[in-house]
């Protein structure tokens, strides 16, 4: 056995805990990506988390970093509280679309326009997962919900929220981007918009957030491959891949 | 503004203030250094205070889109370690329902104002105190429960909004300052140095990144059943705790009396100025204070029905709510009877007087 040696590990940034998601969940992808930068950038002993309601709710077991747990929608005001009262921590909140984009719109909007040095993993995959699949405010029109078995009808439960484009209109010092975990390729981008989430809050740049589409193969009702290419046909032709906007401007 | 006074004779630094700044500087003097609220009338001389003198000691002052978010901001400050309070009115104070629970479910150490208005609804700015039990019963789901003071005057705003502070940390829980449109509008003279200026204490559970210790969650929600349940017993055996210490009452020209006023806050002044009128004429009557509202100060309200009491008269400026609690205390023999009206009606001495006469 001596002979062999490591060449792939999970993060020092995570702990031993047995993910709890479904099989085809993006959620462990990401946990993974945030740790990675940690590790990288070396900022674990000084960053906090902070969990949402929903299926990452207990996300806490899972960063091997202080945690901190918000109300439902609420990660925006409580990492502000607490990025005011640690200015020298690293804050960041891992959002759904439920969390972010329904019960919590308000808390996120003055966040960014305060332009909070905090960073934002905002997780879009069009449902609300962890109470059973019902319609969120970024599912597509015509996706079947259990809210709205027949399909999102416009008229009858409104159009799906682009929250990165609406974001960066807010504070245009802040760093907006929208990636996605469809393949490897754009894997590695989303942790590179992780990576610079976290840099324009370490270098007192602003507001960082990352939108990342994901899948929910259960509620999608879709085996792991099918997800993907749903991403790829479906869900990105509305929710476009960019970088919306960034502190760093061309001269 | 508020104005320093002359008081080369008592040697004690005097400022004649509204008691809404007088909550704010107990605040400052008690170490308060993070303020999260939103306007709301009558509170906003707290607000503006807080505004006003936070910068001046290095605090952070931070105006809210919401009382829901102040007070999510208040639990993120909590957990870093720093000394944070909020402030607003009934509909304010609603919406904090959440981040109250919140704040209990973590343990975290908290203060929050209410200073009450006319409702229900949006009702009127008037004064009132209609949010007795909102206040006292909780405003979120959950079992939990705040500690809640009712001062009467400017001068106890300052020193039990200071002591607030020090309780929110003994028990790592939320503690409520309960005023209402009258006292926090009402100037009165305070003595400031009748406290000593304090610093947060240092709390070694908050969060501040691990560095290279364990690392620590701060939660709002148990992991497992089991936790689910210690959790619970953990929280019901501090509220008892609470509950045996921390009643305060003040009680006044109880002894041989027949009839007793039950009155808090601004209500209590009123009703004194009625029943020393009644007690110049002979008439055997006290006034029984609450100053804890949470606990209620059931023993020594029972303390008095076996001295002789006869009646208890709870006045209050609300349809019948702390009148729960007196009729708790005192038992189902008791004789307790309620005078008060909701929506914003402010009593005269005189009209308690009468009151009074029907009694003795």
């Amino acid at each position: 056995m001596k002979d062999f040696k490591i060449v792939y590990q999970k993060p020092d940034a995570m702990t031993d805990i047995p993910f709890p998601y479904c099989p085809g969940c993006s959620h462990g992808i990401i946990h993974r990506l945030i740790a990675e930068v940690m590790d990288e950038l070396d900022i674990a002993p000084k960053t906090i988390g902070i969990t949402s309601a929903g299926c990452s709710v207990r996300n806490w077991r899972q960063f091997d970093i202080d945690m901190v747990m918000s109300m439902h929608g609420r990660g925006p005001a409580v990492a502000t509280g607490l990025k005011r009262a640690r200015p020298e921590a690293v804050v960041f909140t891992y959002q759904g679309d439920g969390d972010m984009a329904a019960i919590g719109t308000g808390e996120v909007i003055h966040a960014a326009s305060r332009c909070e040095r905090i960073t934002v993993i905002y997780v879009n995959n069009g449902v609300f997962g962890a109470t059973g699949g019902q319609q969120a405010p970024t599912t597509l029109i015509g996706q079947a919900t259990t809210s709205y078995p027949h399909g999102r009808d416009p008229d009858v439960s409104g159009y799906p929220l682009k929250m990165a484009e609406l974001l960066s209109m807010v504070a245009p010092d802040s760093y907006i981007s929208r990636t996605s975990i469809h393949t490897v390729k754009h894997i590695m981008l989303t942790k590179k918009a992780i990576r610079e989430a976290f840099l324009v809050q370490i270098q007192d740049q602003g507001f960082g957030l990352v939108e990342v589409l994901a899948a929910c193969p259960t509620n999608w009702r879709l085996d792991s491959a099918s997800c993907m290419e749903k991403i790829e046909s479906e869900i990105i032709p509305h929710f476009p891949l960019q970088t919306f906007s960034s502190p760093k401007k061309e001269d | 503004m508020t104005y320093k006074l002359n008081q080369a004779a008592s040697g004690f630094e005097k400022f004649l203030m509204r008691g809404n700044q007088a909550v704010g500087e107990g605040a400052i003097r008690a170490g308060c250094r993070y303020f999260f609220g939103y306007p709301i009338t009558p509170q906003n001389e707290l607000f503006e205070y807080m505004a006003k003198r936070l910068p001046e000691v290095g605090g952070t002052f931070l105006q809210s889109e919401s009382e829901l978010a102040g007070i999510n901001m208040v639990f993120g400050a909590a957990a870093g370690g720093g000394q944070c309070m909020s402030s607003s009115s009934g509909p304010g104070f609603t919406l904090m329902g959440e981040g109250l629970t919140a704040l209990a479910a973590a343990q975290l150490p908290a203060v929050i104002v209410c200073v009450s208005r006319a409702g229900p609804g949006l009702g009127r700015i008037a004064s009132s105190q209609a949010d007795y039990r909102l206040a006292t019963r909780g405003g979120g789901h959950g079992d939990y429960q705040c500690l809640v003071f009712g001062p009467g005057s400017a001068q106890e705003l300052y020193e039990l909004t200071f002591k607030a502070f020090d309780l929110a940390d003994d028990y790592r829980n939320p503690v409520i300052i309960l005023s209402d449109a009258i006292l926090g509008q009402m100037m009165e003279p305070v003595t400031i140095d009748s406290l000593p200026e304090k610093k947060a204490p240092e709390k070694e559970w908050a969060v501040k990144g691990k560095g290279d210790n364990p690392r620590k969650v701060i939660k709002v929600a148990p992991h497992t059943d089991d936790e689910l349940i210690s959790w619970n017993r953990h929280l019901k055996a501090k509220y008892e705790g609470m509950k045996a210490k921390e009643q305060r009452f003040e009680s006044l020209y109880t002894d041989g009396a027949s009839t007793v006023v039950v009155a808090f806050g601004s209500t209590s002044r009123i009703a004194l100025d009625a029943l020393m009128r009644a007690r110049e004429e002979g008439k055997p009557v006290g006034l029984f204070r609450p100053i804890s509202l949470w606990p209620f100060p059931e023993i020594a309200l029972k303390a008095l029905l076996e001295q002789g009491v006869e009646n208890l008269i709870v006045v209050e400026a609300n349809n019948g709510q702390m009148i729960e609690d007196v009729r708790l205390s005192a038992g189902s023999d008791a004789k307790v009877i309620h005078y008060g009206v909701g929506g914003g009606h402010i009593f005269s001495p005189d009209e308690v007087y009468r009151e009074i006469l029907r009694f003795v």
